[in-house]
């Protein structure tokens, strides 16, 4: 029962973080436009994207130690730094251990990015958008719900807020005052 | 007893990083406001705006949060910085 | 300090060179005495005198503010300034005097690393200057020559030592400053090279010499580049503080005068005789039958095109400014327009790493204000300069 109850938590730490990641890379990608967001001020939305992306790294830290001390999923120490070399569908999982080593660096990156310098950090930053499909397919392959309705539903939500994110970012008026400082007019 | 004048501290912009995305207005409406085009403009026309004590709370989260590492905080007496204008 | 054997020149000074070469140089002036760090600062504080590089800053002060440990010495000869070629003709005519200077200075604050900073072209002309001072074993300090590019902006002074740290000559951010950190973090001092040359002459022939021509708070010569709306651009001598009228050939015939470069200021023929020239020593002249509008127009679109565009307002405002000015003097503009340029000019001052908005402005609101009555003409499709018929 104790065995059931790790390998289910363990699965939705790492489902709750994949929503978590999508949340901070959609916020991610308003904080760049420079406009709020509904109720939330400017800096509440960078506010919010990093509570994110800490909530989401808790949460994959949480998902690796359950999976690590759950002997259903027969997982090594050297499984969490190099990817694809699991005993359980490498690839799949050799894709989470991915995730997990791109979420390391951009996180402590962003810890430290006032100490970084503001280009290293960018370049290092630009890895989310790696990241964040990266975990997705990992959920989807590895996942063992991956088949069940609700996931593939969640996993279609998680997608879609991506997507119109992207779709949004790539618009002419995407930041507050692209037009403003176009005709230059005071 | 003596009373030590401490140092103004003044928020710095570096534009050439700074993009106009406004959160540092949001933290200290009074001590910024925006131009036409986004950019934080100080309301006393300084080019670095003296911070007054009770803002220096929200002055170091708008330092700290600025997505372009934009801003810093510069403690200064008028003796300290002895700025010559450069051509 | 060693006395010369030599007569100090009266008039001109730096232009008293007989040629660019070594030779010519140690029989017009002598040779260059030694002079410590306190002696060469107390010379060129009685001296009074301050930067030939736009600022005006006291000479000796400048000096004597750079401490710290492997200081660097620069001079700065890129004169991105299209209407100066005083500093062109200096180091082509004397520039050894220029060289004298920057060892003088190099020695006052102990330099570990010496540069001088010139566009392109004056390279040849600098390198075999060092090359004949090593050749006579005068060269105490290694110089090495750094080619600025052809920009407005490359001798700004953060752009400066942004290229001689083998950067881009940009400007950058700065929050301390040059005299405690410059080129990698050291200590820099950054002079003219016009600047220098008086150094030199004044370690020669003294401060009492130095103060025999010029005024009280603007003693000394300086050169002063003359132009107006044809290519050629004479170098003169003058003593500084000369009014600006006594420069210009045919007074009579000119309308304005833009005074001190691009980002300088506009003033208007009558108010000629009481300025004097100082600070940079550039006369544009304006003629009666020329557009003070368009010329401005023109300046702006240059400016604009010249900003480094690392700075929003900059990047943004002038370019909108350029746009309106255009409209000023070549369309039917509004009220609404010349108040959106007072407040485009108001919005980029002070506002970007290095002072080009701020120049750009100035420059603008003395246009606004020295050609006011075009600007109602121009609304009435007439013009101050078509009403004048050519002389």
């Amino acid at each position: 029962m104790t065995d059931e109850a790790l390998w289910a938590v363990g699965r939705g730490t790492g489902i709750t973080a994949l929503a978590f990641l999508t949340i901070s890379v959609a916020l991610g990608i308003a904080t760049r436009s420079g406009r709020p967001l509904q109720a939330l001020p400017r800096f509440a939305v960078a506010d919010v994207h990093r509570f994110a992306a800490l909530a989401a790294t808790l949460l994959v830290a949480l998902h690796i130690t359950l999976l690590f001390l759950d002997p259903y999923a027969q997982l090594r120490l050297v499984d969490f730094v190099v990817p694809f070399l699991g005993a359980y569908r490498p690839l799949w999982q050799g894709l989470g251990t991915l995730a997990v080593d791109l979420l390391v660096v951009i996180i402590i990156s962003s810890l430290l990015r006032q100490r970084l310098g503001l280009r290293a950090f960018r370049v290092v930053h630009w890895l989310t958008y790696a990241l964040w499909p990266v975990a997705l397919a990992h959920a989807l392959g590895n996942g063992t719900d991956a088949y069940r309705g609700w996931f593939l539903a969640f996993a279609g939500c998680c997608a879609l807020t991506v997507a119109a994110a992207l779709v949004w970012r790539l618009r002419p008026n995407f930041a507050e005052y692209a037009d403003a400082r176009l005709s230059g007019r005071a | 007893m003596k009373s030590t004048k401490k140092p103004t501290q003044r928020l710095h912009v570096d534009w050439t990083r700074c993009d106009g995305r406004g959160l540092c207005v949001e933290l200290l409406p009074d001590v910024l406001r925006r131009d036409p085009w986004g950019y934080p403009l100080a309301r006393d026309g300084s080019r670095e705006p003296a911070v007054p004590v009770q803002a220096l709370r929200n002055a170091r989260a708008a330092v700290g949060r600025c997505p372009r590492l934009a801003l810093s905080l510069l403690a200064t007496t008028p003796e300290t910085r002895g700025r010559h204008s450069a051509p | 300090m060693t006395t010369n054997h030599v007569a100090p020149p009266h008039m001109p000074r730096l232009l008293a060179a007989q040629g660019p070469a070594l030779a010519a140089h140690r029989l017009r002036f002598g040779d260059c005495p030694k002079v410590n760090a306190p002696e060469l600062i107390s010379l060129l504080d009685a001296a009074g005198l301050s930067g030939r590089g736009g600022a005006g800053f006291p000479t000796g002060r400048k000096i004597a503010a750079v401490s710290g440990r492997d200081p660097v010495v620069v001079g700065n000869g890129a004169e991105g300034e299209p209407l100066s070629r005083k500093d062109a003709v200096l180091l082509t005519t004397a520039p050894h005097l220029v060289l004298d200077g920057l060892e003088l200075a190099a020695g006052a604050v102990d330099a570990d690393k010496v540069y001088l900073y010139v566009p392109t072209h004056l390279v040849p002309d600098v390198t075999r200057a060092l090359d004949e001072r090593r050749a006579s074993g005068l060269d105490r300090f290694k110089v090495t020559v750094v080619e600025a590019p052809n920009t407005f902006v490359a001798g700004e002074e953060s752009a400066l030592i942004r290229r001689i740290e083998g950067g881009p000559a940009l400007p950058r951010d700065r929050t301390v400053v040059t005299a405690i950190s410059g080129v990698r973090g050291r200590p820099t001092l950054v002079n003219n090279v016009e600047t220098l040359a008086h150094i030199a002459l004044i370690a020669r022939f003294g401060p009492h010499w130095f103060r025999s021509v010029g005024g009280g708070n603007n003693p000394g010569s300086m050169l002063v580049t003359l132009s107006d709306a044809t290519a050629k651009q004479n170098v003169v001598e003058v003593p500084a503080g000369t009014p600006v009228a006594d420069l210009i050939p045919r007074p009579e015939v000119v309308r304005a005068a833009l005074l001190g470069g691009y980002h300088g200021t506009w003033v208007r023929a009558s108010a000629l005789d009481g300025t004097g020239v100082s600070g940079v020593g550039i006369v544009h002249t304006l003629r009666i039958d020329e557009c003070g509008l368009a010329r401005t127009a023109e300046i702006a679109d240059y400016l604009a095109a010249q900003s480094a565009r690392q700075c929003g307002p900059c990047t943004t405002g002038l370019p909108r400014l350029a746009e309106l000015l255009g409209k000023l003097a070549y369309e039917r503009a509004q009220n609404t327009d010349v108040r959106e340029i007072r407040r485009l000019v108001g919005l980029v001052e002070g506002r970007g790493a290095c002072r080009h908005p701020d120049g750009t402005a100035r420059m603008i609101r003395s246009a606004l204000e020295t050609f006011s009555a075009d600007i109602e003409r121009h609304r009435h499709r007439s013009c101050e300069a078509a009403e004048v018929s050519a002389v």
